[in-house]
Parts: structure tokens; sequence; C-alpha cells
């Protein structure tokens, strides 16, 4: 996935894969415990945050362990990882880091995956943790780095983006970044929870905006169609298979923005490879928290994430919102 | 011919006045807001300041950018600070079309536990931050962490704010 005729050829024929091996280990592992459902973990620890607000790393990483362990159903963590990555390809772990200090995916949890994922056999230098830019990294608590030999974290600013644009929806093409299209072969989505002033919710889909040169161009409508259109391009549906949702804070109002009188610790992780299904429990975890808070629904506010139907129509086919078809799995 | 001359040159200049008065009339004046490190008891700037225009916006605040473009916002500036060595706390100034812009966001933006500070044309605090607007401007002042002093420093940083503006 290194020449540019490579990635125009894969990304317009959705011929994206990984190594087919990998890729039956995750189905298979999914299959058996999903009885065809979409498999959602909710992993919460009511103690994560310590009396001065702080996360405690030993927790968040059991935390992730047990989220994994219930999800793949394999108590030992690198067993459970090896089922989940192809340990000889190069997996990117995108980040959120726009909402700035206080509201960003947090660099604990990114260094739980990234100790977890080179326990399973991941080679540092095939581990690439980025999002839009260096800032976008580094108000997460990340540190820039570019060297090939360790474990890589850096932004688009510094990889680019395609000159050439891909289709999304029925608009104008993207351009999306070369970390995404030539670098990573497999994509594991780490946002974090908030409201969005215009998508209603932020979470595991409208985490791609973060991949594109001009996101703003897909904001209209609140974000719909233009989150599931994003979702839909082939690169992007094929590369990011797996969602760890970092739900330790999260801001209920206000978002996406740090608001700190708006702040909430729902003190959990939200896993999955479904992620419409990811977003729609997310979605309806938010709606729990501005119901307790004397909120309207976002639907009375007059933005509810319409973006999460829309990527499960018969048009996109992203995943499931029916919560019926939803394997919630809360512990 | 003399005469003639200098008769010419001082239309241009009156011309020239009008001319830059109206411009600024139309336009905000354009001001550093920012107080220097030290220019508060115990605040420091810790960053260069980065300003956005309404067409760039979305790389500082994606989402929440409509809301502020809707208001007719022209550019936000952005500044880090810490007080005491300690509290981190990021300054965003707003600069609107008009005071109308200012005061839509501000409203709209308010929840049920702000608290009214006497400050600029109207502001409010919570535990850890303070809004204020002043004619096109409005200030949002965030801290990260919150201690017992942490509305008090905030105030006095928006009150060093408010008279650069």
């Amino acid at each position: 996935m290194n020449t540019r005729r490579e990635f125009l050829k894969t990304a317009a024929t959705g011929a994206l894969v990984l190594g087919s091996q990998s890729t039956l280990s995750l189905a298979a592992a999914l299959d058996q415990q999903t009885h065809g459902k979409s498999k959602v973990v909710v992993a919460r620890d009511p103690a994560l945050h310590d009396a001065q607000g702080q996360l405690d790393e030993k927790r968040v990483q059991a935390l992730l362990d047990r989220a994994i362990a219930h999800y793949t159903g394999r108590d030992k963590p690198v067993e459970a990882w090896k089922h989940i990555v192809p340990v000889d390809k190069v997996i990117g772990l995108k980040t959120n880091g726009l909402g700035g200090k206080g509201i960003s995916s947090h660099a604990v949890l990114v260094m739980a995956i990234v100790e977890r994922l080179q326990q399973a056999g991941v080679k540092p230098g095939n581990i690439i943790i980025w999002d839009r830019n260096a800032r976008d990294l580094q108000v997460c608590g990340l540190t820039i780095s570019t060297d090939e030999g360790r474990v890589r974290c850096y932004g688009s600013d510094v990889a680019g983006f395609e000159e050439t644009a891909v289709p999304c929806g029925k608009g104008a093409g993207v351009y999306l970044s070369k970390i995404l299209t030539r670098q990573c072969d497999m994509v594991i989505g780490v946002p974090i929870l908030k409201d969005h002033s215009g998508a209603g919710v932020t979470f595991a889909m409208k985490n791609m905006y973060g991949v594109l040169s001009r996101p703003q161009d897909l904001h209209s409508g609140g974000c719909n169609p233009g989150v599931a259109d994003l979702n839909a391009v082939p690169v992007i549906r094929e590369k990011v298979r797996f969602t760890i949702g970092d739900a330790m804070t999260s801001v209920y109002d206000g978002g996406p923005g740090f608001h700190p009188e708006r702040l909430w610790q729902p003190n959990a992780l939200i896993v999955g490879e479904d992620r419409v299904a990811i977003d729609h429990t997310a979605w309806q975890m938010l709606e729990r928290k501005r119901a307790e808070a004397g909120l309207p629904t976002l639907e009375a506010a007059g933005r509810p994430p319409r973006y999460i139907a829309t990527a499960a129509d018969a048009d996109h086919k992203l995943g499931v919102n029916n919560p019926e078809h939803i394997n919630l799995m809360e512990i | 011919m003399m005469f003639r001359s200098t008769r010419w040159m001082f239309r241009t200049a009156v011309l020239g006045m009008v001319a830059v008065a109206a411009l600024s009339g139309c336009k905000t004046k354009a001001i550093d807001p920012f107080p220097a490190s030290g220019a508060v008891a115990g605040w420091e700037k810790t960053g260069d300041t980065r300003t956005f225009d309404a067409k760039n916006l979305y790389q500082y605040i994606d989402g929440d950018a409509e809301q502020y473009i809707s208001a007719g916002v022209v550019t936000t500036s952005t500044a880090d600070y810490k007080y005491q060595g300690q509290l981190e706390v990021t300054v965003d100034v707003h600069t609107m079309k008009g005071a109308d812009g200012a005061r839509k966001i501000l409203e709209t933006g308010q929840s049920k536990d702000a608290k009214t500070i006497p400050l600029g044309d109207a502001g409010i605090a919570y535990t850890q931050s303070v809004i204020f607007r002043k004619g096109p401007y409005l200030v949002r002042i965030v801290a990260y962490t919150s201690t017992p002093e942490t509305q008090q420093a905030l105030v006095a940083l928006a009150h060093g704010l408010e008279a650069k503006l």
C-alpha cells in the first residue's frame, strides 16, 4: 500500500483488506459470540478517577483488559489481542484531540493499547498513533515521534494528504490522510465521547473527520449524511475495523469543545467492531446523562444524530442501529 | 502655481484622512487583548497567540465553528496561560462583526448554574470558566483543573483582558 497507483486502485474497489488469516480470525472470534448480533462491550470502573480527578493508570489497563476479554471471550490479554489485530501489519490508533486539553482521547488509554499490541507481537515501529496534527496529539498527553524503530506518533500535517479526491456520497470528493491510505494496514479508532453542537454526538464514526484535509465540507445538515458517507468510503470501511471508545471523561452538552461546567465522568470504555452499534450505544448513554442533568433530548435540542441511522441504511450498510440487533454487554 | 499645488495636496490629505476614518469605522480595530506575562499578578502567558479567521476556524474548534460563523465571527485568537506555575488555562477571544454576535453566543451557551459577574457588557462565571462580552468581543477563559482559588484567579485575568479591549 505504498504507491499512489495502488492506493487509487484499492480505494476505488474496496479491496483494501488485511491478511486473510487475521481477517478470518477476527470474524471467527466474533461469530462465536455474537449470535448474529453486533457485539458492543461497555466496561465500567467507578473508581477509574482518583480524588483529584486523575485517571488511575493501572485501573485503565485493567479496564481495557476486561473489555477486550469480554469482547473476544479470551481471558489472557495477549491471546485476545492476537484475535483482533494482524500482528505482522502496521496498526494505526486514530485518536481525537480536537476538543483540546481536557476533552481529548486520554494518553493513558492509548499507551495501554500500545503495550498490549506489542505484547501480542506487533513491532513498535509498526504502531502509529495519529490524528490531524501535532497539537491534537499533544493535547492528549502524547509525545511526537517519527522514529521508525519506535512507536510512532505524528499527524497528517507531517504525512500529508492524497492529491486525488476519493468519491464520498453525492458531494465532491474528499482528500484523505496518507497515514490512513498508505501507512496503516488496520486502524483502531480511539475516539472520545462528546456532545456535538452540529452532529449531536461525536464518537466512533465522527472521529473519521480527522482523516480529511477539509472536514468542514461535511458538516452541513448536522453532518448527515456526511458521517455515513465518509465511513462508507472503501478505504475507511475496510481499514478502520475496531473501536476502543474512550468514555472515561465526556462532555454532555456544549461540545465538542471543552466545557468544564458540563464535564462528566462515565468511567467507561465502549468497545466493538460495529461502528454504528457503538455510536448508537454511546448516543443512548449521552441521552441518559442529559436527562439526568435536566437537559432536553438531542432531538428536542434540534440536533439528533441522524447520521447513525443513515449509516445503518441500505445504501451504507456500515452496521446496525436497531437495539434488537445489538448484543450489548455491560460489565 | 505653487498655491494650486499646495491646495491640491491639502485636498488629497483631507480625502485620505476621511477615507481612513471611514474604513476604520467599518472595521473592528486590530488589537492585542492578551496580557503579557506578569501584567496580571500570578499569570504567565505560556504560548504564542494563534489566530484563525472564519474560513479556517474549523481547524481550531471543528463543529463549534458553525455557530460562531453564523453569529458573524471575524477572527478567533487563542493563547494559553498558567497561574502561579500550576493552573493551566486557555483564553479564546472571538472578534465578531458586531455586539449582537457576541451577545448571541454568550446567551446561547449559558446554563443554569452560571453566575453573573460585572465584567465588560455582560459576564458569567462557572467554577472553572469565565465568559464575557464587550462590544464585538466575546472572551472565554477555561481552566483545566479546579482549586478553591480558580474562579478568583480567572476573574482577575478576565479583568486584565477586558482592560485591553
